[in-house]
């Protein structure tokens, strides 16, 4: 047994210590917001936050965050932060077939926690890691800056 | 079009006995709309026809027949039946409709459902404004009758009922079962466009809501009690089968529950798939290679070169081009080669199925209903109508989820055949088994000639073309495949807008290469339109033509060409300098294609490094797809097109060594990253046509767009894709 504490709750998961966090989330919680992507850390779909940071779930074994605050997409919207960059997503239209966005958002809201005012550099920097295959890349630079915007 | 019926199935029931609802109306677990339905349990949903249902909270359901895979197809269906009916958009939602050939095909494609050809939109006009205004007509009827008014006197606007006369109203929720009684309109009239209040207007997604909070539900999410997930042992070449396996390790596996052999390979059966895939990873197979394809991608180039020296079979011919060539004073030509393409989409290729006493059930991002359905119905001994498809959202597709053969579905289903139906099964493909999974985009060769005559006039055009046929042997072949010619290879070259006076296309199509190939977003115009158009560049560049000017010269039948090429020069600045900074060249390139009878230009600005490394800057695009739906939605898909189109242009690229997909993952098959997406404008012409299709016509000319640009920087054209930037090192 595992003690995962993710978006404030405490769950106990039964599975091999070397399993990656993103296989507990969606196959052991069926917390499912989580996405599978490449499995190799070079896609981003499966962001969360662990203690804050951008993490991906798919090469980080849940031994390694036992105990350690994690936060997924499902809670994004309890976080000032994380609301005001749901609601600049959802304004923007930024989404297509929406598989990769919830990594993008998990990523812009680390980023916008660090950097209220990013530049287009920045952006393009801190969220080099997620791929959108349907390239929303326009729509979420102008999101990102629609919601530092708001927290302004 | 065929004809359109619009079936009243409520009002069917209700006759023979039964109440006007839609219990029993088996629909898939998901919905889109910002009016849920939570803490409506007790809303009860009214069918008032195939595609609309109406529910006591006053929700607005909207059955979508085609699938919702990024392109927008909830939203533009929804936005079209609303528009007719009057509803309320906030109040409107989306649910993806069941298999149903006959209520719910594609009207393009006769008798068979499913999404394709940037058809959605442009098949579904009619019938949705149909179906949206006999909807009106019916809670119009309905209320007259209940007030003992004039039908004439009444007034629907948001979803509300009126009339002024008597001061009454009704909700679209109040009406709906007096409202599915009332009989289908024989003669709906359909408003008149000034009236529109949502098509051409900015209805906001409806699907945003669920994509930016983890609820969207795809196929990777479905779970259902029991079900065990599916990692399966594919052999490593195309053809391969398997000989031998040992699955002793794999069964060692904690969490693992069984391990079978299926036609595609052997299956690991677990509880969970970090299981399954230790499961997988652990096996040990022997494979059959004596059937297998092993050329590499070089060998196969090399051959289709060698068969482009003899002419193939004529796909489009006028004038006379052996005598023209012959008689000519300048005579220019290129060839190029394309690569094999993954479609790569960020969901990887995944199906759910469960078998039950009376039938199956599947959960899929389902793009070809009528096709999967059949073929899963024949494997389990079943009638088509027991399949039950249940149309989930899909994580991108780009004609990945349309497979001809139905590949990853009938994988699913034999897997569970294999354990006799037991348990439900997800079948995942980790993304290694989706890159290398085959039906990608093939790999071509085109030769080109132009001949000028002695004033410099381009009198000849010659298009050679070789390449796999992606239609023969799938159930579109009687249609689209005509005297040896697939309409998909030659499409964008053989239908060549300009107006050169003497021209052949022809194509040779290789029978003996082994590896599977499927539609790309946007099929044969994702080479055609890179061939034709840089090409054509080549040619103004001998003629010493501006690229724009020559083009609209030879596009004065092709007004909807020309509009939308004039739109993107004018907005592009077309003519003026560029500033390059010290040590770059900067240049500005055009292109223009029509695929699904959408027009689009595009003008790419472009800067190239002492390195030879490419930056796109920014694209300006004016595109013509008729009426506009959803004018923001028109410019999010030509966005993405253009991210899509570069992202093969600088990088996509499948190859092949001894039979065997050398890329597994993203290192290998780079997708373009935000750091590279270019600034991208939209331009949309007005238009009162009926609407056409965007899913894929911003694709095809942005390459060639590019190519022509850096040609303008650099003096160089690009004839193989994707750019290799060492051939631009200064």
């Amino acid at each position: 047994m595992i003690k995962l504490t993710i978006n404030g709750k405490v769950h106990q998961v039964d599975v091999a210590p070397d399993t990656p966090l993103l296989w507990a989330l969606r196959d052991t919680l069926q917390m499912t917001g989580t996405k599978y992507g490449c499995g190799q850390a070079l896609c981003g779909a499966c962001t969360v936050h662990v203690e804050g940071s951008p993490v991906r779930a798919c090469m980080t074994p849940v031994s390694a965050v036992a105990g350690r605050k994690i936060t997924t997409i499902e809670a994004i919207d309890t976080q000032r932060v994380g609301k005001a960059v749901q609601e600049a997503w959802r304004k923007l239209d930024v989404v297509q077939c929406g598989y990769c966005q919830s990594g993008q958002i998990m990523s812009a809201v680390a980023l916008l926690s660090q950097n209220r005012k990013p530049t287009d550099a920045d952006i393009d920097n801190a969220m080099s890691g997620n791929l959108c295959r349907c390239a929303t890349y326009v729509r979420i630079r102008a999101a990102i800056h629609e919601a530092a915007k708001a927290l302004a | 079009m065929s004809e359109i019926i619009i079936e009243n199935l409520s009002r069917r029931r209700f006759l023979q006995g039964s109440a006007g609802l839609t219990l029993g109306f088996c629909l898939p677990a998901i919905a889109a709309g910002a009016a849920g339905k939570l803490g409506a349990a007790a809303a009860v949903d009214t069918e008032i026809n195939a595609f609309l249902k109406i529910g006591t909270d006053n929700s607005v359901t909207i059955l979508s027949k085609h699938l919702e895979m990024g392109q927008g197809s909830y939203t533009g269906l929804a936005t079209i039946l609303a528009e007719e009916l009057d509803a309320d958009w906030k109040l409107v939602r989306v649910e993806g409709a069941p298999a149903d050939a006959k209520r719910y095909n594609n009207t393009f494609w006769g008798p068979a459902q499913g999404t394709g050809g940037s058809t959605a939109m442009a098949n579904s006009w009619e019938q949705m404004r149909k179906a949206g205004a006999s909807g009106r007509a019916m809670l119009v009827s309905a209320a007259a009758k209940r007030w003992n008014v004039g039908a004439a006197d009444i007034v629907v606007r948001d979803g509300i009922v009126s009339h002024a006369g008597s001061g009454r109203q009704a909700s679209f929720g109040e009406l709906a079962q007096d409202a599915a009684r009332e009989t289908v309109p024989a003669d709906i009239k359909l408003k008149d466009p000034k009236d529109f209040r949502l098509i051409g207007k900015q209805a906001r997604r409806k699907d945003s809501a669920a994509k930016t909070n983890g609820t969207a539900q795809f196929t990777q999410d479905v779970f259902l009690p029991g079900m065990l997930v599916a990692v399966v042992a594919h052999p490593p070449l195309f053809g391969a089968t398997v000989k031998s396996f040992d699955a002793s390790k794999a069964r060692a596996v904690k969490g693992v529950v069984d391990v079978v052999q299926i036609p595609q390979g052997v299956a690991v059966l677990a509880t969970d798939t970090w299981s399954a895939k230790k499961g997988r990873d652990a096996l040990s197979v022997s494979w059959d290679d004596s059937k297998a394809f092993k050329l590499g991608s070089d060998e196969i180039l090399a051959k289709y070169k060698e068969m482009a020296k003899k002419p193939g079979l004529v796909a489009a011919n006028k004038g006379d081009t052996a005598k023209t060539f012959a008689g000519a004073a300048k005579v220019v030509s290129a060839s190029f080669d394309f690569p094999y393409l993954a479609h790569a989409a960020m969901e990887p290729m995944n199906c759910v199925v469960q078998l039950k006493a009376d039938g199956c059930d599947v959960w899929n991002g389902e793009q070809f209903q009528t096709v999967d359905q059949g073929r899963v119905a024949a494997l389990f001994g079943l009638k088509p109508e027991q399949v039950k498809l249940n149309m989930l959202y899909a994580g991108g597709s780009f004609g990945r989820r349309a497979c001809t053969h139905s590949d990853y579905v009938l994988e699913a289903a034999h897997i569970v055949k294999a354990i006799n139906g037991k348990a439900p099964v997800k079948l995942v493909w980790l993304r290694e088994d989706d890159m290398r999974g085959g039906y990608y985009r093939p790999l071509f060769h085109h030769a080109l000639e132009a001949a000028l005559d002695g004033n410099g006039k381009l009198v000849g055009w010659r298009h050679r073309l070789v390449g796999q046929s992606i239609l023969t042997g799938s159930p579109f072949e009687a249609m689209m495949v005509k005297d040896g010619i697939d309409h998909v290879s030659v499409e964008g070259a053989s239908n060549l807008p300009y107006a050169i006076p003497n021209l052949t296309v022809d194509l040779h199509t290789p029978t003996d290469i082994g590896v599977p190939v499927l539609w790309w977003r946007s099929v044969g115009s994702s080479h055609t339109a890179y061939s034709t158009e840089v090409f054509l560049d080549q040619v103004a560049a001998a003629m010493s033509k501006d690229p724009v000017a020559l083009r609209l010269e030879l596009l004065a039948e092709h007004p909807h060409h020309a509009g939308v090429l004039k739109l993107a020069a004018e907005k592009a600045n077309w003519g003026t300098p560029l500033k390059a900074a010290a040590g770059e060249r900067r240049g500005r390139g055009v292109a223009v294609h029509e695929s699904f009878n959408s027009f689009v230009a595009h003008v790419a600005e472009v800067t190239i490094k002492k390195d030879g490394s490419i930056r796109v800057d920014r694209v300006v695009s004016a595109v013509d797809c008729g009426t506009a739906i959803n004018p923001d939605n028109i410019r999010s898909q030509v966005e993405g097109s253009v991210g899509f189109a570069l992202s093969a242009a600088m990088s996509g690229e499948i190859t092949l060594k001894g039979g065997r997909v050398e890329q597994g993952n993203f290192d290998g098959y780079p997708v373009l990253r935000i750091g590279d997406m270019p600034r991208v404008e939209v331009h949309i012409v007005p238009s009162a046509l009926a609407p056409t299709g965007i899913g894929e016509p911003g694709v095809p000319p942005v390459a060639p767009a590019v190519a022509n640009a850096i040609a303008a920087a650099t003096g160089k054209f690009l004839t193989r894709l994707p750019f290799n930037t060492t051939d631009l090192v200064a």
